[in-house]
């Protein structure tokens, strides 16, 4: 099968390396290849190449350098960042995280909770956001760790980091940031953001390449490493360093700082064009997410009574690459769990769509989408057996009904903790 | 994403007879856009009951459109004791295999046929509905009745394949223990089938005096051959039945070394399997001297509570 990729729109899945970080990384995977623990200069040379990425990657995050530790991606960011708060609050055996949070927090949360530790899961409302009074609910001189994204990456929400960094401090429990979707896209200053206490990135996300991630760890918080071995990142992560990945993410951290604000300015212009153009051109779409408190790139829609793999994979067809929060796409029989949390109707979570932009794409990628797209939706409509009659009284009371009993069903459950 | 066979790939993009059907004989509906998919059949029949047309709406993803058009394809022309007769397997066949975790799909598909069957021939859909049992997987509405239909007419083995097949379990998860003992029971029925065919086809033709157990007088090669020997004969094919195996692993005099395999090693019953059914036929036909040891490793970790 021909594919031409026409329009990528699925940067918060992974984004273009930057041609200036994919070079800079080149001599490091040819002539440079010296480990960087070894005394000699040959050594010695791939040594200084991490120090000055340490030093880039500390000016993206506004932190010292001291404090950025080398990872191979964000899961391996969110899980060091787990086990060192455990480890260095020992008598503590509660956590608190959101229900919306990336599955590599969610993940080993829900492990350690089959093993003596009980894990609360904040609730979200219907835009996505979370309420800070349930947190101080939770919240107890027993909690070890809280554990809040800082912005979500199906949705693109934002969550109120700087206030639940504080109330974390209020009882003594330790702060880590999932900041996976954050770089490029919101200013990072940590070193005014007293109460993280850990915060991890990962390289592929802002225009570095895989393999290669951050994770920040404040001065003077007890570490323990997740992976034992050599002395390498002074002892905090053992494993010879991926100097061409940490090269590359260096520069590419550089990048993404030069233009800050007018690439935010830019790529959030596209995407509200983008978001206008559909909700414009198409009928029964519902944009999910809190629109005021979302990152700049992300668009997160729900084109109901239809099916969001189908709508996915005849995009695909026609070289357009997004994701989808269905079911069918996921690879599990249930939708999203972001979008289900936060009480989204079956009738939009089944076909909702993200569309994610990045500092790459152009006002032809967006006009592109918004000439191909609403021809597939109708003709999506065409084949559902719901599309047709909507908006008559049929699909209405099945909405409702659909409301009704996602309501149930999910509000049933909560508030969900671990318990072993 | 294209895990899809061209087949699929072609009716997911061309869907064939796609629409309503003015005038149609029968309608069959399935599914609901709570569950994901669903799907609404238009039958037209002939004077002679015959389908001379039929059309279809769907919702869902690629490969439950795609199922719903190879269905269409495969009924028209056929009388309509004929078609509901198809099976879903029969669907997936038709479009070069569907992905294991697609299956459902296809099952979708034979279950509108059924409803338009059911209400075409006057058969009350209420009673049938009864009839399905108490609802097992809350999370995709799913009866009894379904799942066990599923893991007889597909010999499911694992709750990952009733999934596969109904949705069910794929949500929450609570419902594994419930469906662990479906398919327990359906194995037990399986197996208890399997013995009266043995016995029928044993009656048939008279089997081969069996080796007598020969005890002590075996040199360790005869009694490693004979041992082997009735693992393979005696023991494996029925555990085959049940998705597992046993490996043997060593001889030491009269004790027997073995290891579990497949669904054995995750099986609660498989310490009963050892002393009572393997032990019993090793002392009977080898050496009644022998013991067996089981040396597989039974990973506490396969029975960890299912998160909530």
């Amino acid at each position: 099968m021909p594919y031409t990729l026409q329009a990528y729109l699925d940067n918060n899945a992974t984004t273009l390396p930057a041609p200036e970080a994919v070079d800079a990384m080149q001599p490091y995977l040819r002539e440079v290849y010296g480990n960087p623990s070894s005394a000699h200069t040959f050594g010695g040379r791939a040594q200084h190449a991490v120090a000055k990425a340490r030093e880039q990657v500390a000016a993206l995050l506004g932190c010292t350098g001291v404090e950025v530790l080398f990872t191979s991606c964000g899961t391996e960011g969110d899980n060091a960042a787990i086990v060192a708060a455990l480890d260095a609050l020992p008598s503590r055996k509660h956590i608190i995280t959101t229900r919306v949070e990336h599955p590599a927090v969610l993940s080993p949360l829900r492990h350690l909770a089959t093993r003596g530790y009980r894990v609360t899961e904040l609730n979200v409302d219907r835009q996505g956001g979370i309420d800070l009074e349930e947190l101080r609910r939770e919240i107890s001189g027993d909690t070890a760790l809280v554990s809040v994204m800082w912005a979500n990456n199906e949705t693109g929400v934002i969550f109120p980091v700087h206030e639940v960094g504080e109330i974390a401090k209020q009882n003594g429990a330790m702060f880590h940031v999932d900041a996976v979707q954050s770089p490029g896209k919101v200013k990072l200053d940590l070193a005014k953001e007293a109460a993280i206490d850990f915060l991890a990135i990962s390289a592929h996300k802002f225009h570095g390449v895989k393999g290669a991630g951050a994770l920040f760890v404040r001065k003077g918080t007890r570490f323990r490493p997740l992976i034992h071995g050599g002395e390498q990142e002074r002892g905090r992560r053992g494993g010879t360093e991926n100097v061409p990945g940490i090269v590359a993410m260096g520069v590419a951290a550089e990048l993404v700082l030069k233009d800050f604000d007018a690439a935010v300015t830019r790529v959030a212009a596209l995407r509200d064009r983008l978001e206008a153009g559909l909700l414009a051109k198409c009928d029964h779409v519902v944009v999910n997410g809190d629109r005021d408190h979302r990152l700049c790139n992300t668009l997160n829609v729900g084109f109901e009574f239809i099916e969001g793999e189908s709508i996915l994979l005849m995009l695909d067809t026609l070289g357009i690459a997004v994701s989808s929060g269905s079911a069918c796409s996921s690879g599990s029989l249930e939708p999203s769990h972001v979008l289900r949390a936060m009480s989204v109707p079956f009738t939009a979570v089944h076909g909702s769509i993200r569309f994610s932009l990045g500092r790459y794409s152009t006002d032809k990628d967006v006009d592109y989408v918004l000439e191909k797209v609403p021809p597939v939706i109708k003709r999506l409509r065409e084949i559902s057996p719901f599309g047709r009659q909507a908006p008559n009284e049929k699909a209405e009371a099945e909405r409702r009904r659909e409301k009704i009993e996602s309501g149930r069903r999910f509000f049933g459950k909560r508030p969900e903790q671990h318990r072993v | 994403m294209w895990e899809y066979s061209d087949k699929v790939r072609d009716h997911f993009l061309n869907p064939r007879n796609v629409g309503e059907i003015k005038d149609a004989t029968v309608i069959g509906e399935v599914g609901s856009l709570a569950r994901g998919d669903a799907l609404r059949l238009y039958l037209k029949l002939d004077g002679s009951e015959v389908i001379q047309d039929a059309k279809f709406q769907s919702f869902g993803g690629a490969s439950a459109i795609a199922s719903s058009s190879a269905l269409t394809e495969l009924i028209k022309g056929r009388h309509i004791d004929d078609a509901v007769r198809l099976t879903s397997d029969d669907i997936s066949k038709y479009l070069d295999g569907l992905p294991e975790a697609k299956m459902h799909t296809s099952v979708m598909g034979m279950e509108a046929l059924e409803v338009a069957y059911a209400r075409y021939r006057g058969l009350e859909l209420d009673e049938q509905d009864e009839e399905e049992g108490r609802l097992i997987c809350r999370c995709f509405s799913v009866p009894e009745g379904k799942i066990e239909r599923a893991v007889r007419d597909h010999t499911l083995n694992a709750v990952e394949e009733i999934t596969h097949y109904t949705k069910a379990g794929g949500g929450c998860g609570s419902c594994h223990i419930d469906l662990e003992v479906i398919l327990d029971r359906i194995r037990a029925e399986r197996k208890q089938n399997a013995e009266v065919e043995a016995v029928k086809s044993a009656a048939a033709n008279p089997a081969p005096a069996k080796p007598i157990a020969g005890g002590a007088n075996l040199t360790q090669l005869e009694r490693m051959k004979l041992v082997q020997e009735v693992l393979d004969r005696d023991v494996r094919p029925g555990l085959a039945m049940d998705g597992g195996d046993m490996e043997l692993v060593d001889i030491q005099g009269t004790r027997v070394f073995v290891q579990l395999h497949g669904h054995c090693v995750s099986c609660s019953s498989s310490t009963a399997t050892m002393r009572f059914f393997v032990e019993d036929k090793l002392r009977e036909l080898v050496d009644p001297a022998i013991e067996v040891i089981d040396t597989t490793s039974h990973g506490a970790e396969l029975h960890a509570p299912p998160l909530r």
